[in-house]
């Protein structure tokens, strides 16, 4: 009916997307920060908690979106569970790259956990649909700024 | 295009709206989109006309035209082609005026679009009938064009904004608004017709009210110019606002209408070229209204483009668009209220051919690319109304805009992709 889309709304994406793990405000957390997508008024919350040796010891998240930006940080928050801070980082850039560019154009990324960049490449679909590419990375660029300490981000930041 | 006969639109006359005729004036209705290897591509269903308009063949010839036979710069040159662009720019200026049936040509400013035309008048005729503590009356129902510069306003001069709700069905609170007319508000400036809710707004009623009060009223007609006509005498529109690109005309051209006791009131808002009189660097003297408000060298070959659109719609005749628009408008809206989870959020009496819509579990963005998927084009998002969002409880919504050229096979290709839809997330 939609084989055009498939590619975007893979199972996986439709399943998240409609079912989102780990949704919700935790009664506990150090680190948050909101990020906005003044496009279509989606707006995510991400709460981490990271412990003194810099690993994720949790992270959550609430707000709405559309499946897409669902899915990926449903999906975020069961990969980046129990890993270190630099490592959220490292594969949030190699995400970047899954969304933005094919795959022999992306840079080198080493050293990343395989389960997590397989999983990852479920949302690869959305290089061809580049007005969805923020809904993909909306939650990525929200962990990074609570990692960061800053407590808002958007979509129109010049870095997204 | 010289000969203004050439101008108008293959379906002419008395003869029922025939919009198979209409359609063959826009180029761009016959291609097919996500057309890739091995795939043939949809055909093109756009219902996005309130965010643009596509274009007919005798704006983009007209256009071509001037580059190709008339071009040079207007309102100085002594030569042929100055000439003759100055009388084809001008022309236009005639064009809006009997469009919007103004008494004269000096009511028409050219603005870059709308937009600018809310920025002009709040910074001209704002800053110098404005003054701290005096209110401006705008609509929960304003695009943001019509609430950015008078809060921009507020943040030099310390003006107030004050604001009409709207009723659930989308209609204007017309006893709030009554209401709110108090003795500080300085100036009404409210849209015509919602681009969101589509709700067409009592402009005459509006302006009475006001009136009694001596209080002036601005109007966005950028949704309502397009869909029916539009009289500013009979509304008794202090100011009327519109842009060319939704009406089938270029982008970079709009107009602002206003009575001549308001723009020979009003200061200049730009300084530079062709809005002067005279000038040395101890004194300059300003031209009279509307050319004191359109500084610089003007968006010449949109402004003759919006020339050839207005013929456009003036040869269809606004009235028998606005009964086309309305019977789709009409078939669009049983046909979508028949599917389950699908909630139409603008349902006031009097609308333009705009129906936004959610669907229950699917947010807008995912509806979005679904029905793009299937060639069908709307938008989705804000709308750039986000007061009015927040008002419906709604983030986004999906917004099918009706024009000329669209047909009821077209909202049964909508109707059919949203019910794909559905399944697909069902």
């Amino acid at each position: 009916m939609f084989d055009d889309l498939r590619d975007l709304y893979q199972e996986v994406i439709l399943d998240h997307g409609k079912n989102p793990r780990n949704f919700g405000k935790p009664e506990s957390y150090n680190r948050t920060a909101r990020g906005d997508n003044p496009m279509c008024g989606d707006k995510i919350n991400v709460y981490l908690t990271v412990d003194g040796n810099g690993i994720i010891q949790d992270l959550r998240f609430d707000g709405r979106g559309c499946a897409i930006s669902q899915a990926s940080a449903s999906l975020m928050t069961e990969i980046l569970r129990g890993k270190p801070a630099a490592e959220a980082e490292a594969l949030f850039e190699y995400f970047h790259d899954v969304c933005t560019k094919d795959d022999d154009e992306q840079g080198v990324h080493e050293n990343l956990d395989e389960d997590a960049t397989d999983k990852l490449a479920v949302l690869s679909g959305v290089r061809e649909f580049p007005m969805r590419v923020k809904c993909a990375t909306l939650a990525w660029h929200t962990m990074k700024a609570a990692l960061h300490g800053d407590p808002v981000t958007s979509t129109e930041n010049s870095a997204f | 295009m010289s000969d203004t006969a050439t101008l108008s639109p293959t379906s002419l006359g008395n003869a029922p709206y025939d919009v198979e005729r209409v359609r063959q004036d826009f180029p761009i209705l016959t291609r097919l989109v996500h057309k890739r290897k091995g795939r043939p591509g949809k055909p093109l269903v756009y219902l996005d006309n309130g965010a643009s308009a596509q274009k007919p063949r005798q704006v983009i010839d007209a256009m071509s035209h001037l580059l190709e036979n008339d071009y040079a710069n207007v309102h100085r040159g002594v030569h042929f082609l100055s000439q003759r662009s100055t009388d084809l720019y001008e022309g236009t200026r005639d064009k809006v005026a009997a469009f919007l049936n103004a008494p004269s040509r000096e009511n028409i400013v050219f603005t870059r679009n709308a937009t600018e035309a809310f920025n002009l008048l709040a910074q001209s005729w704002g800053r110098r009938f404005l003054k701290a503590g005096d209110a401006v009356l705008i609509s929960w129902m304003e695009h943001h064009a019509n609430i950015v510069p008078w809060q921009l306003l507020r943040d030099q001069i310390g003006i107030e904004i004050k604001v009409v709700p709207v009723l659930d069905d989308g209609s204007l609170d017309m006893s709030a608004y009554a209401q709110l007319l108090t003795d500080n508000v300085k100036l009404v400036s409210i849209t015509h017709a919602s681009n969101v809710l589509g709700t067409v707004n009592p402009a005459k009623r509006i302006a009475q009210l006001a009136h009694a009060k001596g209080i002036p009223v601005a109007f966005d007609g950028s949704q309502a110019a397009v869909h029916q006509p539009v009289d500013v005498q009979a509304i008794d529109a202090d100011f009327y606002v519109f842009t060319g690109h939704k009406l089938y005309g270029p982008t970079g051209i709009g107009v602002m209408y206003g009575k001549m006791e308001h723009l020979n009131a009003m200061p200049p808002w730009q300084g530079g070229g062709d809005m002067i009189s005279t000038v040395s660097f101890a004194h300059t003297t300003y031209r009279e209204a509307p050319y004191r408000f359109e500084a610089g060298t003007p968006a010449i070959v949109e402004g003759i483009g919006l020339g050839a659109a207005i013929d456009y719609v003036t040869a269809l005749g606004m009235d028998a668009i606005h009964a086309h628009e309305q019977r789709l408008l009409a078939y669009a809206t049983g046909r979508l209220s028949e599917i389950d989870g699908v909630r139409i959020i603008g349902t006031a009496p009097d609308k333009a051919a705009i129906i936004s819509f959610t669907m229950d579990g699917i947010h807008p963005h995912d509806i979005g690319t679904l029905l793009d998927s299937r060639g069908v084009a709307v938008r989705v998002g804000r709308h750039c109304a986000e007061p009015l969002m927040d008002r419906f409880g709604v983030g986004a919504t999906a917004r099918a805009s009706f024009a000329a050229y669209n047909t009821e096979a077209e909202v049964d290709a909508l109707v059919d992709a949203v019910l794909a839809t559905k399944s697909f997330f069902g």
